[in-house]
């Protein structure tokens, strides 16, 4: 199984965040998204500055802006509920284009749209740069619980495989002319995902045995301590002090 | 259907964050004797599992479908504790690598999905399998009832954390009755969906199924 296999959202085309240590990835783009959601909506300004930072990392990084938006396509079920806002809201109600629409619900359509869109660029910028070995590595290093870790390897590790396995019965399903139109009908989608689930279970049982006679002893061996990554960690603190400082001025200037 | 960054404001959900990390630490401890070396690899696998059972899409209503959300059908096969832990790790995965759900916001769908989903799910199949025959009819019936409400609980935990801390705009009154409003039809699926897939393992491997009755395993 390739690499690049398992990850479709990783950019094989290595900018400069390829080469950041997966740790200081991890926590600035947690930090980073923390002061993007706690600065005021009313500071516009604030919002246009995450996103020239962010634009100029994506820039760094060598990522299409293609590539980015497309990937943002996952929000949209959500951002359905805050386009509705502004028409079920309540209070003042101001005329936009023959439309009436509440005050209050516009604001929280913009704060929703802004936070969402810089929040899920963040991350997308973070997985498109960090390959998921690294990216559990970056996790397991900055403290998160060791089983956590462990089962996050194994899942990203068969995901593709039981994905495809799905994928393979969907076809079996509709080559022969199932095609569900109502819940009445959904009886063979779960049989298939009944025997999807017992297959899991089973290869989960053969991977532990197959593991295990290639001397597995329950912990998966250390890999080569991370090199030192002071100046990565100091350019991570310039980036997250900074868009602290911007989300404090828009407090301030509110 | 994970909440992204926005939503919801720092401190609700570093509050909420906090409670489901509470929770995660009382799973881990409660499933520590059942996560031995080998039952590692076998959550991952449940995790992936849970990973493409959320692409499973079906029919709702006139032409449009939902998706399987799959905490109680997790919590019903592997048991709550590792259930919780395994939607929990599916989030993560989802937040971190498929930018699903934002980074702030983890906290928060953990708590709707692992917690109130899973374990709160679990709760009601529990309390049901009390009262109902220990027959598979009885164990499919007692796990799409809890699924499907489950699904509601999880709007309604969702519906809260905005009236807490939402970006706002609308009344809480008006938050809650569109989200279960939403929910109603989509626990109507998951119910039904997490129901046959239990019934369907249980007429295969019963011993998959966490604490089958004897009954049934046997019968």
């Amino acid at each position: 199984m390739a690499g690049g296999h398992v990850h479709a959202l990783y950019r094989h085309h290595p900018g400069g965040l390829h080469r950041v240590e997966p740790q200081v990835k991890v926590a600035t783009t947690l930090l980073f998204v923390l002061a993007v959601v706690a600065a005021p909506r009313e500071a516009f300004w604030a919002f246009g500055v995450f996103g020239m930072l962010l634009a100029a990392l994506t820039a760094w990084g060598r990522i299409p802006p293609g590539f980015v938006l497309r990937r943002m396509l996952i929000e949209i079920p959500f951002l359905l509920f805050a386009v509705f806002l502004p028409f079920i809201g309540s209070g003042d109600r101001v005329d936009v284009a023959g439309l009436s629409l509440s005050v209050g619900g516009l604001w929280a359509a913009w704060n929703i749209l802004a936070k969402a869109t810089l929040g899920a660029w963040a991350s997308i910028l973070l997985a498109a740069t960090t390959q998921v070995p690294g990216l559990l590595e970056g996790l397991s290093r900055l403290r998160a619980p060791k089983v956590i870790t462990a089962i996050m390897g194994f899942m990203v590790r068969y995901l593709d495989v039981i994905v495809g396995e799905w994928n393979r019965m969907r076809v079996a399903l509709r080559s022969r002319a199932y095609r569900p139109r109502t819940l009445r009908q959904i009886g063979p989608l779960a049989a298939a995902s009944g025997s999807l689930f017992i297959r899991s279970y089973e290869r989960g049982e053969r991977v532990y045995l197959a593991m295990l006679s290639r001397g597995y002893t329950g912990a998966m061996p250390e890999t080569a301590p991370a090199a030192p990554a002071l100046r990565q960690w100091l350019a991570a603190a310039v980036v997250v002090t900074g868009a602290a400082a911007v989300t404090a001025m828009g407090w301030v200037t509110r | 259907m994970h909440i992204p960054d926005g939503f919801i404001n720092v401190p609700t959900s570093v509050g909420f964050g906090a409670a489901s990390a509470g929770s995660l630490w009382f799973s881990l401890r409660r499933a520590a004797d059942y996560l031995d070396d080998r039952r590692i690899p076998l959550a991952g696998l449940v995790a992936a599992f849970v990973f493409a059972a959320q692409m499973v899409n079906f029919p709702v209503a006139a032409g449009t479908s939902g998706h399987l959300l799959g905490g109680v059908l997790a919590a019903v096969l592997v048991g709550p504790w590792l259930g919780s832990i395994v939607i929990t790790v599916v989030l993560i995965v989802q937040a971190f690598v498929f930018s699903d759900g934002g980074l702030s916001a983890l906290g928060l769908n953990v708590f709707n999905m692992a917690v109130v989903g899973a374990l709160g799910g679990y709760l009601i199949y529990s309390l049901l399998g009390r009262v109902l025959p220990s027959t598979r009819t009885g164990l499919t019936v007692a796990a799409g009832v809890a699924a499907g409400t489950s699904v509601v609980l999880a709007a309604l935990a969702f519906s809260l954390e905005y009236a807490i801390g939402g970006a706002g705009g609308a009344s809480a009154g008006t938050v809650a009755a569109a989200m279960v409003g939403v929910h109603l039809l989509i626990g109507i699926g998951e119910g039904l969906i997490t129901g046959l897939v239990v019934g369907a393992v249980l007429s295969a491997r019963p011993d998959l199924v966490y604490r089958t009755p004897l009954a049934v395993a046997h019968g």
